[in-house]
């Protein structure tokens, strides 16, 4: 099975086959993480711009490390220094980007579609690394990879998304890609976080919007807690301590999933919020894995994207290892 | 003189449906008979309309032209030559130029500019308040001197129910119409698009059918209290059109219009292109489903193109922060010939209506075909196939979701005062 991927834009167009194939490409990558020595000649004199307009801190030093880890260079831009303070257009600035010549861009932004409309615009591969409130490609692969891992197979699992879904683009890529193995989604959360059209943004899988945490999590194979996002809400909607009281994960209401459910969280944790630090810190979250895995599967995107390579083969892997 | 030959004349006003000749003398039509009998003298010019459907001038009740303020976007001449082109012999341009038209020197400046620049009639619309602001009633007794001929603070609603009620009172005594562009600000804050299964998939944040049907509601009701005309702006959800259809049954001086690109488009086809961005927003599947029923049943009294043009340094950005509206001239009647006329769900006949006697009733105006009447003449084709390709646009803005569109049939030729400012041949 060969693959050629343009762009990742995002998760909801590529096909169970397609996601399949860039996780086991990112096994060879989750191998050198445990390696001494990390760093491949692979992307050797290839450029990686990481064009962050919105702040990121996690994302942006693991697409780093995945570019350093290959071999590449990384040319950066952070929100905070950037000529968009000056009022350079998005475009303007990718075309200036894009004009030092790099091999791949990858972009985090405040605005759903951001991605889409750069790589309208850009002959060179797009990797989105966060859209708004639309997707996190990077993030769903990376948290499919944990599971595969733990669970021994994607297909048919329950899942719970606990938490803001509305807001989440993690949830939504989330959504995308499991659905497409035959998950079932249970998401949980007060009302104008979880609106009922989430339930059909996914025709083929079965998304159901629940209120009550007891219902949320019962049966659950994975729980995805996500952060409360206080800053990416218009307006205050729910306060902390009622948020505490009907949706914290906390031990008791482990006891409602299977007993072998596995948590995860996309992170930064807002630790006595969201989850609470037995939680966060027990034997069932795969927390800092995913944290890991991020750095391989980041690896793999960068390699499948800037070499164009179809096959499975890593000719740099086999030097190093 | 100018004979216009061998056409088929359709005029709603006289319930006409034949073929006629019109001759045109001057600005005005001199004679209307049937096929051949018109006596052709030397100095006659003929236009052949064989094929073709002669109507009463077009009118877009509601556009923009961006003189004064935003010339970048469009002008009253570029605009004009964008509506000529588009079969529209008459345009009413909204007040939300910069400055905002709301005192008779910028009426005076429209009326004077399209006089000197314009390629069809430019009748134009007052502000409600000044500045739109919402605060105080603007000159509008001043500008109805200078020639407008309703008021409006579109771009946003009046703001609150109480000068609605003051404005409606106020123009009951002037007999002009109040446009109202309906919206529940609190309700559509931070909103791009219409909120649904669409918006909730693409994490835009989108605005409920509520935000529109909210404020059609007080409206309707201070209408209801004042007496007064209430005309509602590019209608768009099922549930504001329920209420202008109430208001119609209960008496009420409530009229309304809707834009070519919500009955043929829904949230659905909304992509990160902001050429699918505009307020209001694309509607559900229901929406456009009623929409069509009320262009039907006559609870819908016009279509307007809502012709918003934005140079394309303005929309060429990310979604969220690109400005509302898309151009509309060009493709109003291929469109409503598509979507209304080809489909079988209204006949042609009515479909004239929405574009003449439909909207100079709302403005108190007259629209059609007889001697001593303004020779000003929409001609349009049913079968011609086109495509529309919008870098060949009259307008200076590039934001139609509609380029590269195919059509069959549109606009052939356009007379205004008896003067060919368009034609396709």
């Amino acid at each position: 099975m060969t693959h050629v991927f343009r762009d990742l834009l995002a998760l909801e167009p590529l096909s169970a086959d397609e996601i399949t194939f860039f996780l086991d490409q990112s096994k060879p990558f989750q191998e050198i993480q445990r390696h001494p020595l990390k760093k491949l000649a692979t992307l050797r004199g290839k450029t990686i711009a990481l064009a962050f307009f919105e702040n990121s801190t996690r994302t942006r030093l693991s697409f780093a490390t995945a570019a350093s880890r290959l071999g590449a260079d990384t040319m950066n831009l952070q929100a905070e220094a950037s000529s968009l303070k000056k009022g350079e257009t998005l475009l303007d600035t990718a075309n200036n980007l894009n004009a030092m010549k790099p091999d791949c861009f990858v972009m985090r932004h405040s605005s759903s579609g951001a991605a889409d409309f750069v790589a309208r615009h850009l002959e060179i591969p797009v990797v989105n690394a966060g859209d708004g409130t639309h997707e996190h490609p990077s993030q769903g692969l990376l948290d499919a990879l944990t599971i595969r891992d733990r669970k021994g197979s994607l297909d048919n699992l329950n899942i719970t998304i606990l938490g803001d879904i509305a807001h989440s683009r993690v949830a939504r890529s989330n959504i995308h890609l499991l659905g497409k193995f035959g998950c079932r989604f249970t998401l949980c959360g007060p009302a104008m976080w979880v609106p009922r059209e989430l339930e059909k943004i996914a025709p083929g899988t079965s998304i159901r919007c629940v209120y009550q945490v007891e219902e949320g999590l019962r049966d659950a194979d994975v729980i995805i807690v996500l952060r409360v996002q206080t800053e990416r809400l218009l307006e205050p909607s729910l306060s902390h301590n009622d948020y505490i009281l009907l949706y914290q994960l906390n031990a008791a209401r482990m006891k409602l999933a299977k007993p072998d459910a596995l948590i995860l969280h996309p992170g930064p944790i807002n630790r006595g919020t969201e989850i609470t630090p037995e939680v966060a810190d027990g034997s069932q979250s795969a927390v800092l894995e995913q944290v890991t895995n991020g750095v391989a599967v980041r690896m793999a995107i960068l390699y499948l994207l800037t070499t164009g390579t179809t096959e499975g083969s890593h000719p740099a892997l086999g030097e190093k290892t | 003189m100018l004979l216009i030959k061998n056409g088929r004349v359709l005029d709603p006003a006289t319930k006409t449906d034949a073929a006629r000749d019109i001759l045109l003398d001057g600005d005005r039509i001199k004679e209307i008979a049937p096929a051949g009998q018109l006596a052709q003298f030397a100095d006659t010019q003929v236009f052949d309309a064989s094929g073709l459907i002669v109507a009463p001038g077009f009118i877009d009740m509601h556009v923009h032209l961006r003189e004064p303020g935003q010339e970048n976007s469009e002008t009253i001449e570029s605009g004009t030559l964008a509506a000529a082109r588009g079969g529209f012999t008459v345009v009413c341009c909204m007040p939300n130029t910069k400055p905002v038209n709301d005192n008779a020197s910028i009426t005076r400046f429209i009326v004077d500019r399209a006089r000197a620049h314009g390629h069809v009639h430019v009748w134009p619309i007052g502000a409600a308040s000044i500045g739109s602001k919402g605060e105080n009633i603007a000159d509008i007794a001043a500008m109805r001197e200078a020639g407008i001929v309703a008021v409006s603070d579109d771009g946003k609603p009046i703001a609150t129910a109480k000068l609605a009620r003051q404005v409606m009172d106020y123009c009951r005594s002037l007999d002009l119409p109040v446009i109202e562009h309906a919206e529940d600000v609190s309700l559509a804050a931070g909103a791009v698009m219409r909120e649904g299964i669409s918006s909730t998939r693409l994490g835009l944040p989108g605005m409920p059918a509520a935000a529109e049907s909210v404020c059609v509601a007080r409206d309707v009701q201070v209408a209801e209290l004042t007496d007064g005309r209430l005309h509602i702006a590019h209608l768009s959800a099922q549930g504001s059109l329920d209420q202008v259809r109430f208001a119609k049954q209960q008496g009420l001086h409530v009229t309304c219009e809707v834009t070519p690109h919500h009955f043929t488009l829904i949230d659905e086809d909304v992509t990160y292109d902001s050429r699918f961005k505009m307020n209001p927003p694309l509607g559900a599947r229901e929406d456009r489903e009623a929409l069509l029923q009320g262009l039907a049943d006559g609870t819908i009294d016009a279509i307007a193109t809502d012709h918003a043009p934005h140079e394309p340094a303005l929309k060429d950005v990310e979604f969220d922060k690109a400005p509302f509206g898309i151009l509309g001239f060009e493709t109003a009647i291929a469109l409503s010939l598509e979507q209304l006329v080809h489909t079988g769900k209204l006949s042609l006949m009515r479909m004239v209506e929405l574009f003449t006697t439909g909207p100079a009733r709302v403005l108190g105006k007259e629209r059609k075909l007889a001697a001593g009447a303004a020779a000003d003449l929409t001609i349009f084709s049913l079968d011609r196939p086109w495509t529309y390709n919008v870098k060949d646009s009259a307008s200076k803005s590039r934001n139609s979701p509609f380029d590269g569109r195919s059509f069959r049939g549109g606009p052939a030729a356009t007379l205004v005062s008896g003067k060919l400012v368009h034609s396709l041949s």
